[in-house]
C-alpha cells in the first residue's frame, strides 16, 4: 500500500508531474484503438485508470468530497473521449465516484443504506433536490478514500483467478467448447479447467484480425486439443458443440454484451442448437450504458483489413465497412461468469445499482 | 414345445417357403420384364409401386398371391436404391482403402495422399494439400489419361475452375475433345468401350477433387446417351451424335437454364431494393446483371469469407458493370443485415429431403437473415438437384488445404509451424448444408418452387427420363 506524502514534494512540481501522466495514460489511450485490441488487456486498462484516480486523490488540491468529485469527472470525461469504445475507462471513474460517494456518508455518520435507497416518501418529503452537495470537508476522508480504492485495486487483480477457479464447475469432460477470437478470460478459465478435465476446444478465428489464431496456439501449447475454424464454419460445426464460451468487451446495463464482431452470429447458432452460451467477464466490464445509441455504439476500422489496397480500381467504386463490435441481445446469453459468481442475465440491472450510484451515469 | 413339435413345425415352414418361392419365381419373371419398361436408367430410385400391382394382378388368381407378388416386387424395384456408399466418406475404413488403391493400380492412376493432422470429427473424409497435386506422380506422356482430362483434373486441384457450373461446363468441354479423339478398337462395340474408357478418368478426376453433385448428373447423362448409341451406327455419325447431346445439355441445363431463373428472379427484384449475396455465384451474378440491364434500380452487399475470399471475384464482375457495391466480411452480417431487404444465394446441390448443399457459411448468413426476418431465395438449376439425403455438415463434406488458413499479419505468423504442435489442428471446410426453413423460395428453370417440393421435381424428371 503507497500513500503519497503531501510533504515530501513542493506543490508545484507536483501538479506538473500529475498532469504528465494523466496526458501520458491519454494518449496511450488513444493509440491504443487501432481495432486489433487495445494495446493491453481490460484488466491493465482498469488497473491504471484506477492507479491514476489514486494519484489524483492524493496529489491534486481539493478540500472537500465536491471539489475531488468534480476534478475526477473532469478529467474522466477528457478520458473517455480519448477513446469511446474502452469503457472500462469509464467504469473504473464512476466506481471511484461511488466510493467517494461512500466515505463522505461514512465520514457523515449518515448510514449507506438510506441514503441509497430513494423511496417515494423521501422523495416527497424531501421537496426538490436533496441536500447532499459534498460541500463538507473532512480530514480523514483523503485516507479513507485512498485505502477505499486500493482495496479496489486489490479486488482488481483476483478477477481473473477468481473467474479462473470456477471453471471446473462448467466443465466436464469429453467436451466440446466453441470459443471465438482471443479472451486472456476464457484463455485463463480453459487453461484451468484443462488442468484437471480432458476436452477439446474450437476456436473460430474471427477475421479479419484472426486474434483466434493467437489464442489457439497458446492454448495448444497448455495440453488442450484445439481446432481452428473459420468464421463462415461457425454454424456447420455449432451441431457438436456442446458449450459456447466467450469473452466481452463490455456488458450493458441490459444484460446484452458489446462483443468482436461475429459474436452475434455465434450467439444465434447457440440459440438454434440450444447450446448453453456462458460469457466470462468480470465486473468491471459492467458499464451503465445502453445500446441503443446508435452513434457510438459501433466502432470502425481502417476498410484496409477487409479489401487491400492492392485490390486497385475497384476501390473507388465500392463501400467497404469493418465494424469491431457486434451487439448481442441478452436473450440470448445463458450464463455470466464474474469474479463474484455466475449470474443471469436478468440480473445485471442489480449489480450495476450496487456498483455505480445512478447520477454517475452521466459523467 | 417338445423338441419333435419343433422339428415339426420347422420342416412345414420349410415346405411352406418353397412353394412360395416356386410360385413367385414365376410372377418374378414377368415384374423383371415391366422393371425393365418402368425404369430406363439403372440409378433410377424411385419405386412405383402403383403400376407393378396393376400390371402383377393380372397373372395370378388369389389374393394372398398377389400381394406376395407385390411385396416381392417392390423389393426389387427398392433393391437398385440401396447404393454403394462414396468412397470419398469413407476413409476411415481400411477396406474401402484398399478396394480404392487396387482400383487405381488396375487403371493406372496414382494414389493420392492425405496431406496433415485431420480434425477428428472429420476423420472419414480426405484432406490434400494444394502443394502436392496429382500430375506430379503422373509420368510424363501418360498413355492412360487423355491429356485434356490430365490439364482439368490440374485445375480443379489448384482451384482455377471452381464453382458449380463452371466445373460442369469444363468437363463436358473435356469430354467432348475425348470423343473426338476417340476411336473404336476392332472387334468392340462404340457404346461399351467409350464407357470403359471414360471410368478412369472419372477416378482420376475424382483423385484431383472430389466430383461434385452436378458433374455426377452430367456424368450420368452422358453415360445413357453413349449407352443408347444403337450398334449398327458408324462411328462418325456416333460421335457426332454425342457431341451433339452434350452441346445441347450445356445449352439446355445451364445456359438457358440461367435465363429462365433469371426471368423469374427479376421480378423478384423491385426498386429501391437492397440486396445481399454470398461468396461468388455465377448464376446470382448472372441475374444481377440481368436486373440492372432492365434498369431496376437497386444495390447489392457482397459478404465474403476466408480463405477463398470468393466475393472479390463477384464484387470486380459488379462494379465493372456499374451495379453500386458495399463489402463486408462474414463476420459483420448482424451489423449489415439491417439494411438489407433480400438474399440472394447460389447453390451447389440441392438434396432430396429440401436440404439446400452450398459454400461453407451459407447457412450461417440463411441463419442471421431469418433473425432479422430478411427473405432468403436459393436460385439453383433443375440439373443440380441430388437424390441423396443429410442432415448435418458432417457426414458428406469436402476438407481443403487446411494450410490456406494461416495468414501473416504484422509480421508475425502465429500458425506457422502448426503442424509441429501436436494438439492443434486447422479446419477448412468447403461445404455445409442450410436447413429448409431458413430458406423461404427456390428459384428454378421450372418455376418458383418451396425447398421441400425437391424430390417432387426429381420424380418428374425421372419419369420424362
Amino acid at each position: 500500500l503507497v500513500v503519497e506524502n503531501e510533504a515530501t514534494m513542493p506543490g508545484s512540481d507536483k501538479e506538473t508531474d500529475l498532469t504528465e501522466r494523466i496526458e501520458a495514460f491519454l494518449s496511450d489511450l488513444k493509440r491504443g484503438g487501432s481495432g486489433t485490441g487495445p494495446l493491453r488487456g481490460s484488466a491493465e486498462t482498469a488497473r491504471e485508470t484506477t492507479a491514476l484516480l489514486r494519484r489524483i486523490t492524493a496529489q491534486a488540491r481539493w478540500s472537500s468530497a465536491g471539489d475531488l468529485m468534480e476534478i475526477i469527472r473532469k478529467e474522466g470525461r477528457r478520458m473517455t473521449a480519448a477513446q469511446p469504445s474502452e469503457t472500462t475507462v469509464g467504469n473504473m471513474i464512476r466506481r471511484v465516484l461511488k466510493i467517494i460517494r461512500e466515505e463522505y456518508a461514512r465520514s457523515r455518520g449518515s448510514s449507506e443504506e438510506t441514503d441509497q435507497q430513494e423511496s417515494l416518501h423521501k422523495l416527497l418529503t424531501s421537496g426538490g433536490l436533496s441536500e447532499e452537495n459534498f460541500r463538507q470537508h473532512f480530514a480523514a476522508l483523503k485516507a479513507n478514500v485512498i485505502e477505499a480504492i486500493n482495496e479496489l485495486l486489490t479486488e482488481l487483480e483476483g478477477t481473473t483467478d477468481n473467474i479462473a477457479m470456477q471453471a471446473l464447475e462448467h466443465i466436464h469432460s469429453n467436451e466440446v467448447i466453441m470459443t471465438i477470437g482471443r479472451s486472456r478470460t476464457v484463455e485463463a478459465f480453459l487453461k484451468d479447467a484443462a488442468r484437471k478435465r480432458k476436452f477439446h476446444v474450437i476456436v473460430a478465428e474471427c477475421a479479419p484480425f484472426c486474434q483466434g489464431h493467437e489464442m489457439a496456439t497458446s492454448l495448444s501449447k497448455a495440453g488442450i486439443e484445439t481446432t481452428v475454424i473459420t468464421d463462415a464454419a461457425i454454424f456447420a460445426v455449432m451441431s457438436r458443440v456442446n458449450k459456447v464460451i466467450i469473452g466481452t468487451q463490455t456488458v450493458l446495463a441490459n444484460g446484452g454484451l458489446r462483443a468482436v464482431n461475429g459474436t452475434h452470429t455465434l450467439a444465434l447458432a447457440a440459440k438454434h442448437h440450444s447450446t448453453p452460451l456462458i460469457v466470462c467477464a468480470p465486473m468491471f466490464k459492467l458499464s451503465p450504458q445502453f445500446p441503443n445509441e446508435e452513434d457510438t455504439f459501433h466502432k470502425f476500422v481502417s476498410p484496409h483489413e477487409v479489401l487491400p489496397f492492392t485490390e486497385g480500381e475497384i476501390l473507388s467504386k465500392v463501400n467497404v465497412h469493418c465494424p469491431v463490435f457486434d451487439y448481442v441481445p441478452p436473450e440470448l446469453i445463458t450464463l455470466f461468469i464474474s469474479n463474484i459468481g455466475g449470474h443471469a442475465p436478468s440480473y445485471i440491472y442489480r449489480l450495476m445499482s450496487e456498483l455505480y450510484h445512478p447520477e454517475d451515469h452521466e459523467l | 414345445m417338445t423338441k419333435e413339435e419343433k422339428q415339426r413345425l420347422r420342416k412345414e415352414k420349410k415346405q411352406q417357403k418353397k412353394n412360395k418361392e416356386k410360385k413367385d419365381d414365376n410372377a418374378s419373371q414377368e415384374s423383371e420384364k415391366e422393371k425393365k419398361s418402368v425404369s430406363s436408367s439403372s440409378s433410377a430410385p424411385q419405386p412405383p409401386t402403383q403400376p407393378a400391382t396393376q400390371k402383377g394382378g393380372s397373372s395370378c388368381c388369389s389374393l394372398k398371391n398377389v400381394h406376395d407378388m407385390v411385396q416381392k416386387v417392390t423389393l426389387i424395384l427398392i433393391f437398385p436404391v440401396v447404393k454403394r456408399l462414396p468412397e470419398h466418406i469413407q476413409v476411415d475404413n481400411p477396406d474401402v482403402l484398399k478396394k480404392l488403391a487396387k482400383k487405381l493400380e488396375r487403371q493406372q492412376i496414382p494414389l493420392r495422399l492425405d496431406y496433415g493432422y485431420k480434425v477428428s470429427l472429420f476423420s472419414h473424409l480426405h484432406q490434400y494439400s494444394r502443394k502436392a497435386p496429382l500430375t506430379q506422380q503422373l509420368s510424363i506422356p501418360s498413355s492412360v489419361i487423355h491429356p485434356a482430362i490430365v490439364r482439368l483434373g490440374l485445375q480443379y486441384s489448384q482451384g482455377i475452375v471452381a464453382g458449380s457450373n463452371a466445373r460442369s461446363v469444363a468437363l463436358l468441354h473435356a469430354f467432348k475433345q475425348v470423343i473426338r479423339d476417340y476411336t473404336t478398337p476392332p472387334n468392340e462395340e462404340l457404346s461399351r468401350d467409350l464407357v470403359n474408357k471414360l471410368k478412369p478418368y472419372i477416378s482420376f478426376l475424382n483423385q484431383c477433387r472430389p466430383l461434385s453433385a452436378s458433374m455426377g448428373n452430367a456424368i450420368k447423362y452422358i453415360k445413357k446417351e453413349i449407352s443408347n448409341i444403337p450398334s449398327q451406327c458408324k462411328e462418325e455419325e456416333a460421335k457426332g451424335k454425342l457431341l451433339n447431346c452434350i452441346e445441347c445439355y450445356i445449352n439446355e441445363k445451364i445456359i438457358l437454364a440461367a435465363k429462365a431463373i433469371a426471368k423469374y428472379a427479376i421480378e423478384k427484384i423491385s426498386d429501391g431494393d437492397v440486396i445481399l449475396v454470398y461468396g461468388c455465384s455465377s448464376l446470382v451474378n448472372h441475374i444481377l446483371c440481368e436486373a440492372f440491364e432492365k434498369n431496376r434500380k437497386f444495390r447489392v452487399i457482397v459478404v465474403d469469407s476466408r480463405p477463398r475470399l470468393e466475393g472479390r471475384e463477384a464484387l470486380r464482375r459488379l462494379v465493372q458493370r456499374g451495379i453500386s457495391c458495399t463489402y463486408v466480411l462474414i463476420s459483420a452480417v448482424s451489423y449489415i443485415l439491417p439494411e438489407v431487404s433480400k438474399v440472394f444465394l447460389g447453390a451447389h446441390a440441392l438434396l432430396a429431403n429440401g436440404y439446400v448443399m452450398s459454400r461453407v457459411g451459407t447457412s450461417q448468413i440463411a441463419l442471421v437473415a431469418k433473425a432479422f426476418n430478411v427473405p432468403v431465395l436459393v436460385c439453383c438449376e433443375t440439373y443440380k438437384f441430388c437424390e441423396r439425403v443429410q442432415t448435418d455438415s458432417f457426414v458428406s463434406n469436402e476438407l481443403d488445404d487446411p494450410d490456406d488458413l494461416i495468414v501473416t499479419r504484422k509480421g508475425k505468423t502465429q500458425l506457422e509451424d502448426w503442424q509441429q504442435v501436436p494438439l492443434l489442428g486447422l479446419l477448412n471446410l468447403v461445404y455445409d448444408v442450410t436447413p429448409p426453413d431458413f430458406v423461404d423460395l427456390v428459384i428454378t428453370d421450372l418455376g418458383m418452387i418451396p425447398c421441400t417440393s425437391v424430390p417432387v421435381v426429381l420424380r418428374v424428371k425421372n419419369v420424362d427420363l
